[in-house]
Formats: structure tokens, C-alpha cells, sequence
């Protein structure tokens, strides 16, 4: 669903606001790259594309109506997509690309991923397009460039939407419980008995999708000690993981959940049913940690939870003596797009022309206001106004503008394999099954791989 | 006759295995270049804490999946053998469950036994309200129930067949002799189903080490490794940790698993003779 989808991302510590790290300007490589030939997988016209994309509303429609509308401009050039849903197109992208039969465009999530497409030279070094075409990357956040680099070089089109990963609370539970929406990790541990003392799970999770702990954990090490501490460990620092802020933020995670912070049986909870969202909604429990692709969901099968204004959401609190700055955040600067590197010249073309032409229209834009996502196109906040989730796009927005750091998530910045290791210590350490200092210690032995 | 068989045996069977070997010395993210590696996948397949605990729980699921499964479907066939119009009828019900999916079932599993909106929750029946899926032992438990849900109408029909095939005559013979329907199953019944129950066996054993659609769709190998049994690892290892060359050292693990169990299964049963049972018939 949206939310496992939508929620792999990201990549490390993007400077929001800084223009993106990547020198743009002429950067050394001949033009429009020409080089590679040789069938791919899709296109059989010369200059037919193909793409590969999620299923999934409201994304499945507004990335077909791009389409749709590239086509009818360039009929002899068209695009022919095949769309997939989330896990299967995991595993289906990853063998085509090693079997040489990826898609014209590879529809991604840049980071750790992108990397290894990089490493095995299976997608298009953009850098030198971008640097042609200033004025497609002139209109992107910068911010949304960090996890589509790799090295120095841009190898993929930042594209959709920006989404960060906030605290949502169900204001009717609040009331009824007469509290206050948490001002601090303190004010979270207080919480945590009065819900349980009113028969409501404080916190919803769903917990068997693995990444959903990871969000509490990304956060917790943010906090207490700022991007740098993940950072290290991105960095392949050794023993990273021992740092006593990620020490004592795994400790904290654990109490929280020896507290019964996490609805019971979090542990069974998928992520990809919705049941966590649903959980929310109809007020079994008080809060959430997720994406804010979550909102359009809940909008859509809350009733009239969203509409009612019973759906609260903050960016995460503080925690007491943290040094981490609290405008932070983690979540997806953005989706992206790849061109395979095996796709004949005609093939890449009609990729660019797409991504410089159809990607992000004004009309593609209008679809993700409407959808209440925030597209990350400079300037969309003029359009905020005249959507029904105005308050929440301005709120999105807000977030992604005025981080200092708008993280990437880890299982996304990480490399597959670490990736995995990292999902399977955090399923143990929210199983209590094993302490923060075995999670460091099983941790460290990947760091760099 | 046999050759287009033995074709198709090797093409599907023989070359992927040989693949599979030799990948396993190898180093190979699955997208990029395929490097030799020698015995380092070998090595980390072999020392990393996780296969023990893999073979233990793929054990464990074949032991309790077998012990459940053999007496309960034997006890059917032999029920389901007799020719009574219910028990015709019931035949036919008791199919059902072999005509779905795994992936079918075990998300309607997965959605009945949800602590928050399954059944136990909206029946309001705190007995069925447990964290199913989301307890080590409970979520153990879960996994073999809706395995021997799904696959005892296989190995009922299997017994059913066996039983219809043993000859009257010694049922007539023994009753001549005075024997009781319990002695008759006993003496005659089980001893002539020797065969089929270790083929049964053979098939439960040998598939409980593949068991994948279903742990994955209701568990995922969860919570945290409690049901991760060896095929799970496999592709966990490989397809989302991208590390082809230790997933395809764990495949070769799993045949080599699969064959000795097979081999040994075959021995217990006298190895190869096949005698008939069938004395003076």
C-alpha cells in the first residue's frame, strides 16, 4: 500500500534550504549522453518507452495521467508503462535490471538502492542533462536532490511528492481523556498510562512491517544527539551503533514499549493492510508515527475522521537534554525516476523529453494538491490555499522547507544489505529480545557493507 | 520415451541446482557483476547465528506439522473409505481448503485472527482476541494449524485411496476370527498402510521444508525470527538483503536437507524393496 511504498525512501542528511550539495554547474560530461545501445526491456518502436510504476491510488492515477498526457502530445514517441504493487515490484525491478531487461524508466527511491544500480552501471548519469536543463532542476526542492546523488553525479529525476514522517493524534481521544498533545518525550511517557488507564492504546504501530519501528528509532536518534549520529554509521564509522545517544536511544524505544506505549500485538501488525491507520481512526488508539502519505488514506477510509477535524498532527517533540534540532525530520524528500542505462539512444530521448515535458506539470502538480500531498515543486505553497487539506499541505510544507535536515530514512540510505540487517535487530529490540547493546554490537559488524 | 522427461528434469531441475552450486561460491549482489568468491559466502552462511536458529525452526515445523497432520489424516481416509453417501458428501467439503491458494489462505487467516478487527473482536469473544501472530509460540501454533488445515484433505485423499485398495477378504477373514473394529484397524488397516504413510510422511517432510507463501504472508517470519524458518531466510537473504551468493549456499543447504530426509525416509520404510503386503493376492 501507500504506506509501504511510498514509505521507502529517502536518503541521508539533505540540507533543506541549502541549495543542493551537487554542482550542477557544467558538470564535466559530453552532452546529452549517447553512448549505450542494446535492447531494453520495454520499448519495441524505436523511441517507445517504457516505465514501470506502483499501483496504489492516488499515485497509480496521477502517474497514468502524466503518462497519458505525455502521449497524446507525442504520439509516436509514446511511453507503454506496466504498473505493479509495491513488494512485487521490488523484487520484479531488481531481476530485471541484473537480467538486462529493466524499463526505459525505472521509477525509484533513490539512497542505498539507486546506489547499487549505480554501482553495476545500470542507469544514466544525468548530471550533464540537468546541467543542459537548469531550468527542470531550478524548479525541484534542492533538498530533493540529495538522495538521487550518488558520489557526486545525479542519476535520477527527483519526482512526486515530498513526505516526511510526523506524530498524528486523534483529538477526540484526547478529549475524551482530558490531555494535551505531547510537548516532549516526557510528555509521550506520561501519556502512555492515562491512555492505558482509559482502555485506549497510546500508540498504534504496525509493527510486522518492520520500518514502522524504525521511524520511533529515527527520531529518538535525532533528537537526543542531531543527524550526526546516523550519519556516522552512513558513513561506516567504526562502532558507530555504540555511540551512547544511539545507545540510549534504543533504551528509550524499549521503554517506551515496556510501558505498553505500543498497542498490543503491534508486533502481528501489518503496515501494508492499513490496520495501523485504522487503528487511529477509530480511536483504538490516541497517536501515530507515520508518513504523511498516510493522510490521503485516512481521508479516504476514516469516514469523516479527516473532514471532522478530529486528525491532529505535529512534527515529532523534543527530547529533554537532546541536542537534536526538533525542526528536523526523516521521511521521502521525494520519489525517483532512473533511466536505464541498456535503453537505445531513441529510448532515452523520449525518457528525457518525459521528464523534462510531463513530470510534474501544472496539471500533474494540481493532481497531488488535490490528492493532499505536497508536490516538491519551489512554489507550490502559492497553490496550498485552494485545496480542502490546506492546513495539512501548509503544515507538510512548512515541515519540508523549515527542516535543517530532512533525513532520508535509514533502511533507504543504507545499502539493501545492511538495510535488512538494520529491519531485522530492530524487529528483535521491539521484541525485547534482545538489549540495545546486542543491537549495537550485531549492528556494527555491517557498518559499510 | 523418457527422453522428453528427462529433458524437462534437466533443464528445470538438474541446470538450476548446478547453478544454484556454483553461485554459492560466488559473490553476486543480483543486479551488478557475479565475482568469485570462494568459500567467503560459505563462511558467513555457516557462522551466522541465524542458520541454526533457521534449521531449528524449520525442524520444529516439520516435527509438529507431521505429528499433527499423519494421525488426523489417516483417521479421515479411513473414515472417508467407506462408502456411506455422507461420507461421500463430506469427502467433497473436506476438499475445499486444497482447491485455495496458500497465499488465499493465509491472508484470510492473517485478516480472521487480526487482534483489533478479527473475528475474536468483532464476535467480542475474549478467548479469540489472543495476539495471534504476534507471539512467538502463539504465532508457531498458528502456523502449523492452518498448515494441517490446508494440507490434511490432501493426505486424507491419499489415505482414503489406500485404504479402498486393501482387500476385503481380510477384513471378512478377520471378523470370522472374531475380531473388533479397533484390532481389525490396528492389525489389518495400518500395517497395510505402511507405504502410504511414509510416502504421506515423505511428502509432509520433505514440503514443510519449503513452506514460504504462507509463513511469509502471515508472519513474515515474525515476530521478530520466532517462524523464520530456512526457505524464508533464503529469500530473505537473497532478495532483500541482495546477497545472492549466501542465499544460493542456503538453498544448497535446503536440497541437500531435502534429499537426505528423503533418502532416510525411504530406508525406515525397508529401502526400496517393494514387496507386496499383499500375501496370496
Amino acid at each position: 500500500m501507500d504506506s509501504r511504498t511510498l514509505s521507502r525512501r529517502h536518503f541521508l542528511g539533505l540540507v533543506a534550504g541549502t541549495s543542493a550539495g551537487v554542482a550542477l554547474a557544467g558538470c564535466g560530461s559530453s552532452g546529452p549522453s549517447d553512448k549505450g545501445s542494446g535492447g531494453g526491456g520495454g520499448g519495441t518502436a524505436a523511441g517507445a518507452a517504457s516505465y514501470w510504476f506502483l499501483t496504489v491510488n492516488p499515485g497509480e492515477q496521477i502517474r497514468q495521467d502524466s503518462v497519458d498526457r505525455f502521449n497524446q502530445a507525442n504520439p509516436n514517441t509514446k511511453i507503454k508503462v506496466t504498473k505493479f504493487a509495491n513488494d512485487a515490484y521490488k523484487t520484479k525491478i531488481k531481476t530485471a535490471i541484473g537480467a538486462g531487461q529493466a524499463p526505459t524508466i525505472i521509477w525509484g527511491w533513490g539512497g542505498g538502492g539507486l546506489r547499487s544500480y549505480v554501482q553495476a552501471s545500470q542507469v544514466e548519469d544525468l548530471t550533464s542533462w540537468f546541467a543542459e536543463n537548469a531550468a527542470v532542476k531550478d524548479r525541484l526542492f534542492p533538498s530533493s536532490f540529495g538522495a538521487a546523488t550518488i558520489d557526486g553525479k545525479i542519476y535520477a529525476m527527483p519526482a512526486e511528492t515530498v513526505q516526511p514522517i510526523v506524530l498524528y493524534w486523534n483529538k477526540k481521544v484526547f478529549d475524551k481523556v482530558g490531555v494535551e498533545p505531547p510537548q516532549s518525550w516526557g510528555d509521550i511517557m506520561s501519556l502512555v498510562p492515562k491512555f492505558n488507564d482509559a482502555g485506549v492504546a497510546p500508540i498504534s504501530l504496525g509493527g510486522q512491517s518492520r520500518w514502522t519501528n524504525m521511524m520511533w528509532l529515527e527520531f529518538l536518534f535525532d533528537r537526543i544527539g542531531g543527524p550526526e549520529v546516523f550519519q556516522a554509521v552512513f558513513d561506516g564509522e567504526k562502532d558507530a551503533w555504540s555511540n551512547p545517544v544511539s545507545i540510549e536511544g534504543l533504551t528509550k524505544a524499549q521503554e517506551l514499549i515496556k510501558a505498553n506505549g505500543f498497542i498490543k500485538g503491534f508486533s502481528s501488525i501489518t503496515a501494508d493492510s492499513n490496520a495501523d491507520q485504522a487503528l487511529l481512526y477509530t480511536g483504538k488508539a490516541a497517536m501515530m508515527l507515520h508518513g504523511t502519505w498516510t493522510y490521503g488514506s485516512m481521508s479516504e477510509q476514516g469516514g469523516d475522521f479527516v473532514s471532522g477535524g478530529n486528525l491532529g498532527w505535529m512534527n515529532f517533540p523534543p527530547v529533554e537534554g537532546g541536542k537534536g534540532d526538533p525542526t528536523n525530520t526523516v521521511g521521502n524528500p521525494g520519489q525517483y525516476y532512473s533511466i536505464s542505462s541498456k535503453a537505445t539512444d531513441a529510448e532515452k530521448e523520449t525518457a528525457k523529453k518525459f521528464f523534462a515535458t510531463a513530470v510534474l506539470s501544472d496539471a500533474e502538480v494540481k493532481e497531488w494538491l488535490d490528492a493532499g500531498a505536497v508536490p516538491i515543486v519551489r512554489g507550490a505553497d502559492a497553490q496550498l490555499g485552494s485545496s480542502k487539506d490546506t492546513e495539512f499541505l501548509k503544515f507538510v510544507y512548512g515541515i519540508a522547507s523549515n527542516a535543517k535536515v530532512f533525513a532520508q530514512s535509514w533502511d533507504q540510505a543504507l545499502s539493501p544489505t545492511a538495510a535488512e540487517k538494520l529491519l531485522d535487530n530492530i524487529a528483535k529490540l521491539f521484541q525485547l529480545s534482545i538489549t540495545p547493546q546486542q543491537f549495537a554490537n550485531n549492528m556494527n559488524q555491517v557498518i559499510g557493507q | 520415451m523418457a527422453l522428453p522427461a528427462l529433458l524437462v528434469f534437466v533443464a528445470f531441475a538438474v541446470v538450476p541446482l548446478v547453478g544454484v552450486l556454483l553461485l554459492s561460491f560466488t559473490s553476486w549482489d543480483g543486479i551488478g557483476v557475479i565475482r568469485p568468491a570462494g568459500f567467503a559466502s560459505w563462511r558467513s552462511v555457516l557462522t551466522d547465528p541465524g542458520l541454526p536458529h533457521a534449521l531449528w525452526v524449520t525442524f520444529v515445523v516439520m516435527a509438529l506439522s507431521w505429528a499433527v497432520q499423519t494421525p488426523l489424516s489417516l483417521l479421515l481416509g479411513v473414515f472417508l473409505a467407506g462408502h456411506q453417501r455422507y461420507r461421500e458428501f463430506l469427502a467433497v467439503l473436506f476438499v475445499i481448503p486444497l482447491l485455495l491458494s496458500s497465499a488465499a489462505i493465509a491472508i484470510t487467516y492473517k485478516a480472521l485472527l487480526d487482534p483489533n478487527f478479527g473475528l475474536g473482536a468483532g464476535l467480542h469473544l475474549p478467548l479469540l482476541t489472543q495476539d495471534w501472530l504476534g507471539e512467538p509460540t502463539l504465532a508457531m501454533a498458528v502456523i502449523i494449524f492452518v498448515v494441517s488445515w490446508q494440507y490434511i484433505p490432501f493426505h486424507t485423499l491419499i489415505y482414503q485411496g489406500a485404504v479402498r485398495q486393501i482387500p476385503r477378504s481380510m477384513y471378512e477373514a478377520a471378523m470370522l476370527d472374531g475380531a473388533g473394529r479397533v484390532r481389525m484397524f490396528f492389525s489389518i488397516t495400518l500395517p497395510q498402510l505402511k507405504y502410504t504413510i511414509i510416502t504421506s510422511s515423505t511428502l509432509m517432510v520433505v514440503g514443510s521444508l519449503v513452506f514460504f507463501d504462507l509463513i511469509f504472508v502471515l508472519t513474515e517470519g515474525g515476530p521478530g525470527d520466532a517462524t523464520r524458518v530456512l526457505a524464508l531466510d533464503m529469500y530473505k537473504v537473497g532478495f532483500q538483503a541482495n546477497l545472492m551468493g549466501q542465499a544460493s549456499g542456503i538453498a544448497v543447504i535446503l536440497v541437500v536437507l531435502g534429499l537426505g530426509l528423503a533418502l532416510l525416509l525411504r530406508r525406515i520404510g525397508g529401502g526400496g524393496s517393494s514387496a507386496s503386503q499383499l500375501e496370496g493376492l
